[in-house]
């Protein structure tokens, strides 16, 4: 049990070990553990931003219902509304319509019963303008008596 | 074998190292017995144990240097995984520990942990088997092989004078010659009358000079210490196969159950002299005084 040179042959292999471990095994170890590590940590994060995100669409989406079944709603309401509306503006116009037609129909009977009367009127005297010369037997002067039978014919 | 010789032949021999080195009578040449290596003074090297640790730093890391070209952030294979859970584990440690920046640290512990693991582990081996392939080999039947690196004060006190060296230089980087003489000296009794002060200088020196060198001689004995004893338990044991079939039946029990114990020293004295490397690192780079 000697002490002698093999320590310092020791010693030496020592250092060259660690200076190869520090060089060549030490860097690429923990170089990949960390990058791993980062790797992870980003994944868990991205994971967890995900999840949030799909809270905020699950959150949205359902706003977004919400929001088109107030405006359909409200679509159908004023549908709904238009509909009447059009409705009530239609039996107007036919009312106003039917009295248009129903006053020109009687403007026109009326002018024709005053073109009647008037023909009447005129067929009357000179009926009672030929009975009278049927009674008289003599020609009446039709310009002599024209005046006389147009004012009877007046007050018929 | 130990059918072979004495028992006490036996365990000399297996806690003799292949020793090479410059014998006063022969010259460079290997040891042929305790005495000759002994002979050889300090300018001789333990063959086998500079061959087998270096043979285990070599697969450490090669083994390390494969996974970590291939290491990738995606996901892992399986040899990564094993890398990647020793890295974390040290990682983890030295971030606990060791509150500075310093990209030595990390790598420094892990290499300890590991090649000391490694070498531990050696122990676990049952003790004829690599002597025996290490003797028929070479062809000498009496070669003296040791397997276990940690077992050699020389490996042990190798790396803590090592560890040694990183304290002092980092001392002195962090805090300044200045620095660290006054943390020598300063410290612990203080004075601000300045005559009293200069009393205690050579009181704190004597002190903090003892606290400073036990750091490397308590890091390599308490390592040796566990892994000698260990291996010598398991040398007594495998005496006992040799003694008969009773024996020898209690001797694979006693293998077995000293083994799964031994797991535990293992790592567990890998794990205290990667911590203690850190922890003093640590402390070498605090300038707190």
């Amino acid at each position: 049990m000697n002490i002698n040179a093999t320590l310092i042959g020791q010693s030496v292999a020592f250092f060259i070990f660690v200076l190869f471990c520090m060089k060549f095994v030490w860097p690429p170890v923990i170089t990949a553990l960390q990058d791993r590590q980062k790797k992870i940590a980003d994944g868990l994060d991205a994971a967890s931003r995900a999840a949030r995100d799909l809270e905020l669409a699950h959150e949205k989406v359902a706003q977004q219902l919400r929001d088109a079944k107030g405006q359909a709603a409200e679509i159908i309401e004023q549908a709904k509304k238009r509909g009447t509306q059009i409705v009530d503006e239609a039996r107007e116009q036919a009312r106003v319509e039917a009295d248009r037609v129903k006053a020109q129909a009687q403007a026109e009977i009326e002018q024709e019963l005053n073109s009647v009367k008037d023909m009447l009127r005129a067929q009357l005297g000179s009926l009672a303008v030929s009975g009278a010369e049927k009674i008289l037997g003599a020609s009446i002067d039709q310009n002599a008596h024209a005046e006389l039978v147009s004012k009877l014919a007046a007050e018929i | 074998m130990a059918a072979a010789e004495t028992a006490s032949g036996y365990i000399q021999h297996h806690l003799t190292n292949l020793t090479y080195g410059q014998h006063p009578v022969n010259g460079w040449s290997f040891a042929h017995n305790v005495r000759e290596a002994q002979e050889m003074g300090f300018w001789a090297f333990h063959v086998d144990t500079l061959l087998v640790s270096v043979v285990l730093g070599l697969i450490f890391i090669l083994l390390f240097r494969a996974a970590a070209k291939r290491a990738t952030s995606g996901q892992p294979g399986g040899l990564q995984n094993f890398v990647e859970v020793l890295v974390e584990f040290v990682d983890g440690s030295v971030k606990d520990t060791f509150h500075g920046r310093n990209a030595l640290i990390a790598p420094l512990g892990l290499t300890i942990f590991v090649w000391v693991f490694l070498m531990n582990f050696m122990d676990l081996i049952p003790v004829d088997w690599l002597p025996l392939l290490a003797a028929t080999l070479v062809g000498d039947p009496h070669l003296y092989f040791r397997v276990v690196p940690t077992t050699d004060p020389n490996a042990t006190l190798g790396l803590a004078l090592s560890v040694f060296a990183l304290i002092l230089y980092y001392s002195i980087k962090v805090k300044g010659i200045g620095g660290f003489i006054g943390e020598l000296t300063l410290h612990p009794f203080g004075s601000k009358n300045i005559l009293i002060q200069a009393l205690f200088v050579p009181v704190n020196l004597l002190l903090e000079l003892v606290t400073l060198v036990a750091k490397p001689i308590s890091l390599a004995l308490r390592l040796f210490g566990n892994l000698y004893a260990g291996e010598l338990i398991f040398i007594l044991i495998a005496v006992m196969f040799s003694g008969g079939l009773l024996l020898g039946g209690l001797g694979i029990v006693l293998q077995w159950a000293w083994a799964v114990f031994h797991i535990l020293i293992i790592v567990l004295q890998a794990f205290i002299f990667m911590m203690l490397t850190i922890v003093y690192l640590s402390m070498a780079h605090e300038d707190n005084h």
